[in-house]
């Protein structure tokens, strides 16, 4: 599909009769404002109340901050049980997506060129760990990661996401692979690459694009997730999901450093999403478009 | 695509494998073992057999958590399904304009789900949230700590906030595929809004809206971080779902004997629908590819 089609596409539409389709296309528009509006007005009360002192949150309830203050963010990147739960996170997240896609990478290459003894069960046995829900496997997570030793560690966090990540990345990767034609495997090994060479050479810049959507959706699986990061750390490694349900019902009240948490929480994802953001449909169809 | 058989692929798979039954294999044996035995501690375990299945399958409280989420992922797919097939329909095509719906589009997509429950949960309290104050001021007794209705009604509005993105974004994408010449035959035979949506847009998003019905159907039914946050399960039990009863029974009261039993009838109920929509769907992969190749 070019864009110069899709150019197209729009005023073409609009030929039988050029006032309806003017009414139509402003409804459209105006629905579609309204909706972003119903997605950004909760988060808007979120950086809302994280500009407020408690004393303003509590007693009034006002679109814009009467007395507009940074001292919650202040509080968060002065207390290290604060920003060091930014800190775990992202290692965490960072390790998950570096090991998801390394062991994907090769899978989703044999699963999209070979077929072999078992391929398809082993493709659909992946995709139910992706579907099993992460509460059956919270306590279990628990004990067998003291039993190894690993609790409290940020690789325990990675490795027990990968159990989501990993069925997924290798779903979307097929997915992009299956778009590459299979001649050019053929004619680089005539050529007499060998297949590290032609795997790391030709063929992962070609689908550069999907890897780039895989890791995006590691990260952000293991970006959103509480349950499994809660059961698997305590002292050591305390997440900011983790410092945000513990502080909250500590202190109960404290509900402008816990906005101002939330709102830096948003931003990672924002950042990424922006990187990937032309990819990002296509992504969420698994390459399947 | 012609597949070249070869054993050796296996050696590729290996590294997933060896993963995903370290992560899955041993966690689940664990829970296998659980639901058949009783403990007093100590890790000595003695065999029950059935007996905490029997247990699981005739309490009420079991029925009702299964009904209450059947309810909720049934409410999440008419209202979302639609919903984002209607938003992807009015998106910018292209240009700056559409980059800028996407993002904030995927926007609550990438926000953590334990954030979205506080967002929530504080945008609806009658005392400093938008979303309670208002209503309160329009004469609405709106309670979500009080109301089972009201508190129903945040949880829908929080996952159609935060997951109808995700079908927008598929049905987006489905749209996109669609090739120009396409549109250009519905123009031909003056094809009306209606029926080009009906006979050219939806066949072509049918791929695509089946992973959707799919992906929301299984993140649904496994909602657990969002409710317990808004509600914690309450008013009541109202909104204890599944895995909110699971855990409670899990961790909350250490009955882990049904809890297991629970989660592994839990996880069979998912596999079968999983398979069910995986079969339907690479037939439809099939049935898709057959006559243009």
């Amino acid at each position: 599909m070019t864009a110069a089609a899709l150019n197209l596409a729009a005023p073409a539409a609009r030929r039988p009769s050029r006032d309806t389709a003017r009414t139509r296309s402003l409804i459209a528009g105006t629905l579609l404002i309204a909706y972003l509006l119903f997605l950004l007005i909760p988060i808007y009360w979120l950086v809302n109340m994280s500009l407020k002192p408690n004393s303003e949150i509590m007693s009034s309830v006002n679109l814009i901050p009467e007395h507009p203050t940074l001292a919650n963010y202040a509080r968060i990147f002065g207390d290290p049980t604060w920003y060091m739960g930014y800190v775990h996170s992202l290692i965490y997240v960072v390790l998950n997506t570096a090991i998801s896609l390394a062991v994907a990478l090769p899978a989703a290459y044999a699963f999209s060129r070979y077929s072999f003894t078992g391929d398809k069960h082993l493709f659909f046995w992946l995709l139910t760990n992706r579907m099993a829900p992460p509460a059956v496997f919270a306590l279990p997570f628990f004990q067998l990661y003291s039993s190894v030793g690993l609790f409290d560690t940020h690789i325990a966090v990675a490795l027990a996401h990968c159990l989501f990540n990993v069925p997924l990345a290798v779903w979307i990767l097929e997915g992009f692979m299956r778009g590459v034609p299979k001649e050019i495997d053929e004619t680089a090994y005539i050529d007499g690459y060998s297949f590290p060479r032609f795997f790391l050479g030709i063929f992962l810049p070609l689908i550069g694009s999907g890897v780039g959507v895989a890791a995006f959706f590691c990260f952000m699986f293991s970006w959103v997730d509480l349950l499994i990061s809660r059961t698997l750390t305590s002292v050591n490694v305390k997440t900011i999901g983790v410092a945000m349900t513990r502080t909250s019902s500590a202190t109960g009240l404290d509900y402008g450093t816990l906005a101002a948490a939330g709102v830096l929480t948003i931003i990672p994802g924002a950042l990424v999403i922006w990187f990937v953001r032309n990819y990002i449909a296509k992504g969420f169809a698994l390459g399947r478009v | 695509m012609d597949k070249t058989k070869d054993e050796r692929a296996w050696f590729l798979v290996l590294p997933v494998l060896v993963l995903v039954a370290f992560s899955a294999i041993l966690p689940l044996m664990t829970v296998v073992n659980y639901a058949f035995n009783d403990t007093f501690g100590n890790n000595d375990f003695f065999w029950v057999g059935f007996e905490w299945f029997e247990e699981v399958l005739t309490s009420e409280r079991m029925h009702e958590a299964l009904w209450r989420q059947l309810l909720f992922s049934g409410l999440i797919l008419a209202i979302e399904i639609p919903l984002g097939i209607g938003v992807a329909l009015t998106l910018p095509k292209r240009g700056l304009k559409a980059s800028l719906c996407l993002v904030l589009l995927a926007l609550p997509l990438l926000i953590p789900w334990n954030v979205v429950g506080t967002i929530w949960q504080v945008f609806s309290r009658i005392d400093i949230g938008l979303l309670g104050s208002g209503l309160r001021a329009l004469g609405i007794d709106f309670n979500i700590g009080q109301n089972p209705l009201d508190a129903w009604i945040v949880l829908i509005v929080m996952d159609v906030w935060h997951w109808t993105s995700l079908v927008t974004l598929l049905a987006y994408a489905g749209l996109q595929s669609i090739p120009e010449a396409y549109y250009q035959a519905g123009r031909i035979d003056q094809a009306s809004r209606w029926a080009v949506f009906r006979h050219i847009e939806l066949p072509k998003m049918k791929g695509v809206l089946l992973i959707a019905v799919l992906l929301r159907f299984m993140d649904s039914f496994m909602i657990y971080t969002e409710p317990f946050v808004v509600t914690g399960g309450g008013p009541g039990s109202a909104t204890s779902f599944l895995s909110i009863d699971l855990v409670k029974m899990a961790v909350g009261q250490f009955d882990l004997g049904p809890a297991a039993a629970f989660s592994l009838m839990y996880f069979l109920v998912i596999l079968l629908v999983s398979w069910v929509f995986y079969t339907v769907m690479t037939s439809l992969d099939k049935a898709g590819k057959e006559p243009s190749e």
